[in-house]
């Protein structure tokens, strides 16, 4: 029987597609990120952390809501590696729990100005919650 | 020609301009836009997991109606091209995915027969490059934009990933300075043209949105550009919001001002 740490990363791959041994470690996924200033932990730390099974951590991070799905990750990495699907699982992972929802429909009120775009709400919902 | 039509949720809305010169424009080029009847958001943001499925459907829905219809699908909004196309590649190579969602769409009220991504997916700018041709929008250009300098913003979604949109080379793409260029006006190169401008980030922390787009504004202004244009809702609302110093335009826009249906961009 795998334990709770085996079942965790063994979802994220599946659910993932990723092959995180894949990783030659040369940073340039941290390097091409957007939003790395605002990340406790990076993208090649995602890739690291789910490698040895550290997936808790990251679920507990702000992190996983600081990626843009801007894929620039993905398309830069000289080894294919994807690093953003990893954090997209781990964020899975986070907000397909019971009430954990990063954004509710009840949030969304304060937040908007005239001009919010329809597609800023959808895309903030999609990413944040289940 | 005829193709399928999918406007999207912010063209309705916030973004019309985006829509409503993109129908006269096709107009115009010999393109007949028919709308999908009951298109269903797509969602603005596609979920990389593979066990993501029911959140896909409408996409898949959309992808069906166009099959079934003989057309390509084409989109304007950059997000819907994005959450689209990508949908269309699951359907195409993750044969439990496509199972899965097959599934779900034989309980439709009115299935339509199993789709295995058999649909050509354009982006309207696509569609004017590998379809209509450049060199056939050129001649039917009336006001050309000659002497303006203008910087495509492409930002994330019309490029990336850029094995699955093959919308143009994601690194150094050509095809918006093309079709500036096919409107009499002079693109303007600078780096930040496929860079992110915050995206959805702007809802919880707004600062970090506008450190992001204000990098691509200033960017463009600094190599002497005197508007930016995009086909991202999106974009041009994180770039305004953070306080370009040059307009932000849609490029249906630029579009309608050559083919002579706009009065002028600058006005907006």
């Amino acid at each position: 029987m795998l334990n709770k740490t085996e079942r965790q990363k063994e979802q994220i791959l599946r659910s993932s597609g990723v092959n995180p041994l894949k990783c030659m470690r040369c940073g340039k996924c941290s390097g091409t990120c957007p939003s790395y200033d605002e990340m406790e932990y990076h993208p090649h730390q995602f890739v690291y952390m789910v490698e040895t099974g550290d997936i808790e951590t990251l679920m507990k991070s702000d992190s996983i809501y600081k990626c843009l799905s801007c894929f620039a990750c993905v398309d830069r990495c000289p080894r294919g590696v994807e690093p953003a699907k990893l954090v997209e699982a781990v964020r899975l992972m986070a907000i397909r729990q019971k009430d954990a929802n990063h954004l509710t429909p009840n949030d969304i009120p304060a937040l908007l100005d005239d001009e919010t775009p329809q597609q800023l709400l959808m895309s903030a919902m999609r990413k944040y919650s289940k | 020609m005829k193709v399928s039509y999918f406007p999207g949720c912010t063209l309705r809305t916030k973004a019309k301009d985006l829509d409503f010169y993109a129908r006269k424009c096709a107009e115009i080029l010999g393109v007949e836009l028919c709308e999908i009847e009951n298109w269903q958001c797509c969602g603005a943001a596609f979920v990389s997991a593979k066990d993501e499925v029911a959140s896909k459907l409408s996409s898949v829905r959309a992808l069906a109606a166009a099959r079934d219809a003989e057309q390509p699908l084409v989109t304007v909004c950059s997000a819907c091209h994005n959450v689209i196309k990508q949908t269309n590649h699951a359907m195409q190579t993750d044969a439990e995915f496509a199972a899965k969602a097959n599934l779900y769409m034989s309980q439709d009220k009115e299935p339509t027969e199993a789709y295995n991504g058999e649909t050509t997916v354009y982006h309207y700018l696509e569609l004017l490059r590998d379809v209509v041709g450049f060199d056939k929008l050129k001649e039917a250009v009336k006001n050309p934009l000659t002497g303006k300098k203008i910087a495509a913003y492409y930002g994330c979604m019309l490029l990336r990933p850029g094995k699955v949109l093959g919308f143009d080379d994601p690194e150094n793409p050509t095809i918006i300075e093309n079709f500036i260029r096919a409107l009499g006006a002079e693109p303007v190169i600078y780096s930040y043209r496929n860079e992110c401008c915050g995206s959805y980030a702007v809802l919880e922390d707004a600062e970090a949105a506008k450190k992001k787009s204000n990098k691509v504004s200033e960017n463009a202004a600094d190599n002497g550009a005197e508007m930016i244009v995009t086909a991202c809702p999106l974009c041009k609302y994180n770039l305004e919001k953070s306080g370009s110093s040059i307009p932000v335009v849609y490029f249906t826009e630029l579009l309608a001002t050559a083919l002579g249906v706009k009065e002028d961009t600058d006005a907006e």
